[in-house]
């Protein structure tokens, strides 16, 4: 089905540029394409871009460039975008220290779902989930893909605080959290890749577009990358 | 140095905000009402977007460990120097040992103190707003406390033309109760009804108490979704400004909005009236009002033009600019010029 891109007003001074209403893989990929090219564009005037899951925002300056220059300039960049399905973005490998203190709920959710905690660790390492978006939290990515053999309702009562790098599962999706945070996700292990550290010349290490795969590793290997991290102790 | 002998309610250094990390997740903060904190800085001379301490509802009180010019803008929290009462809008100089005291919320809810030279705050990820939630910018990412001191980068005692150092008219908004928010329409109107969207521009709204940086919340007619749609939409960005309606009662999204959100936005309140909305305190009316695009933009564009001719007449003590006006009375067209002179 093909959907007209929609240029939408979100405020005086920024569009929203709408390729969808769904969460859809080829829709998020027209969004990261459009973001590439607006991006490369060099158009005076744009102040920033916000990709989400089908739609990219576009911030700009009224006192450089007016609406109808901003629409006459990015409406035939985004006419005919078409994602390929060779155009991945690049895969990024997280390791996870799964269950124990790291996780929790690791023993919850494999109970849950008839499951042994090895066998969610086996179905949670897997796939590769793309990044559709980040928000929420500084870093936070928004995935999908994950299987639904593992999914797990949110908590009840949600926790008061949540450490940073610690990876959940709600429903049906899969996430890490950033920062220490309240939140009510099932922990079933934690990272020591430190997703956002403002004082980094990155201070953010993912993005929208990029591609991501778990893997285990044990408490000592958690330690070393933690120390070279510059992390907290656990 | 300034010392905080009391911090106030919850003042926090804050600037033009953090621009260019939103497709990170991470929000822009930045002062509250960006107009009075132009303003402030354009008081002392300092850069329009420089660091700047905002005050909320209840005020500090500091003590200059050095000399400096400082004003404050923003809602009136009835200052005084040394005793002596300070006006708003005004530039004053502060000596070594001065005690500048902010009590409470006169008319507004946040005021700026700028300090000229500036505050030697730490840029983070290239701002020195204070982001609470993700602990960084200002004081270690905080609130001000009580015992705190900030330092001053290049304190001045003095200003020059002091005496034309005073903003009014045009540059300085009504704050308070009953205020009209303009608004432009979008992205998500076509969530709700024509007479959803028709209340939501004639009725009047009262703020609550969970209002904060993060967003504005008010009671009032609740908006009307149309037929099978509902107000949770695939999460998308949201602006500054933004009106989201979760359960159809709107909020205003504000300095430390997350960049996301999954509610409906029937509207945007425009630049120029987001300074009304971060003075509004609990219990205060407000309407909103809808306008194009291009009128919102050239009525900010307007402002700034305003402010950036006081600063020019403030730092270089004179302004004589021919201002051409066509005026319409009883039926005839007059061709007026207006020439700015220095005040003296």
């Amino acid at each position: 089905m093909d959907y007209e891109a929609r240029i939408l007003t979100l405020s005086d001074n920024a569009v929203t540029v709408q390729f969808g209403e769904t969460i859809d893989p080829e829709i998020n990929l027209r969004v990261q394409l459009a973001y590439k090219m607006i991006n490369a564009s060099g158009i005076r005037g744009i102040i920033e871009l916000v990709p989400t899951y089908r739609s990219l925002s576009v911030y700009y300056d009224p006192a450089e460039l007016s609406l109808s220059a901003l629409k006459a300039e990015i409406e035939p960049l985004i006419k005919d975008i078409k994602a390929a399905a060779d155009e991945r973005g690049e895969l990024i490998r997280i390791p996870v220290a799964y269950g124990g203190k790291y996780g929790e709920d690791l023993s919850r959710v494999a109970g849950l779902n008839g499951l042994s905690e090895q066998e969610v660790i086996s179905i949670h390492t897997e796939p590769e989930y793309p990044i559709y978006m980040l928000g929420f939290l500084p870093g936070f990515c928004y995935l999908g893909g994950m299987d639904k053999r593992i999914a797990a309702p949110r908590l009840a009562t949600p926790r008061v605080k949540i450490a940073a790098g610690s990876v959940g599962i709600a429903g049906s999706q899969t996430g890490i959290y950033p920062i220490d945070s309240p939140g009510g996700w099932q922990l079933i292990g934690r990272t020591p890749k430190k997703l956002y550290d403002p004082n980094r010349e990155k201070p953010i290490l993912l993005e929208a577009g990029m591609r991501i795969k778990f893997y285990s590793i044990d408490e000592e290997e958690f330690l070393r990358i933690s120390r070279l991290e510059g992390g907290d102790e656990p | 140095m300034i010392s905080f002998i009391k911090s106030g309610l919850m003042t926090t250094v804050q600037d033009g905000g953090r621009t260019g990390y939103q497709r990170f997740g991470m929000p822009t903060a930045g002062a509250m009402d960006r107009y009075a904190m132009y303003l402030a800085n354009t008081l002392v001379g300092n850069d329009m977007d420089a660091a700047v301490l905002e005050a909320t509802v209840s005020g500090p009180k500091l003590l200059f460990q050095t000399g400096c010019a400082f004003a404050i803008t923003g809602a009136d929290m009835q200052a005084r120097l040394d005793g002596m009462p300070v006006e708003p809008n005004r530039a004053y100089s502060a000596q070594k040992g001065s005690l500048l005291e902010l009590r409470y919320a006169m008319s507004g809810c946040r005021s700026y103190i700028a300090f000229a030279g500036g505050l030697a705050v730490q840029s983070v990820m290239g701002s020195c707003s204070t982001y609470t939630k993700a602990k960084i910018g200002g004081i270690d990412g905080r609130r001000a406390n009580d015992g705190d001191t900030i330092k001053l980068l290049s304190p001045k005692k003095t200003l020059k033309n002091m005496a034309l150092r005073h903003a009014g008219g045009a540059l300085i908004p009504a704050y308070g109760s009953g205020v009209t928010l303009r608004v432009t329409l979008g992205p998500q109107q076509d969530r709700f009804t024509e007479a959803g969207l028709a209340a939501l521009f004639s009725e009047e709204y009262t703020v609550t108490s969970e209002s904060d940086r993060m967003g504005c919340r008010l009671m009032g007619k609740e908006l009307e979704l149309a037929g099978n749609k509902t107000a949770d939409i695939v999460s998308d960005a949201v602006a500054f400004g933004s009106v989201q309606a979760p359960n159809g009662r709107p909020i205003i999204m504000m300095a430390d909005h997350q960049t996301t959100g999954g509610y409906a936005k029937p509207c945007c309140v425009i630049t120029a009236d987001i300074p009304l909305a971060a003075q509004l305190k609990p219990g205060d009316k407000v309407r909103f009002m809808p306008i194009s695009v291009e009128q919102a933009q050239s009525i900010h564009l307007e402002h700034m033009k305003r402010l950036k001719a006081f600063s020019d007449t403030i730092e270089h003590g004179f302004l004589l600019k021919h201002r051409p006006l066509l005026m319409h009375l009883a039926g005839r067209g007059f061709n007026i010029q207006v020439d700015e002179v220095l005040k003296t």
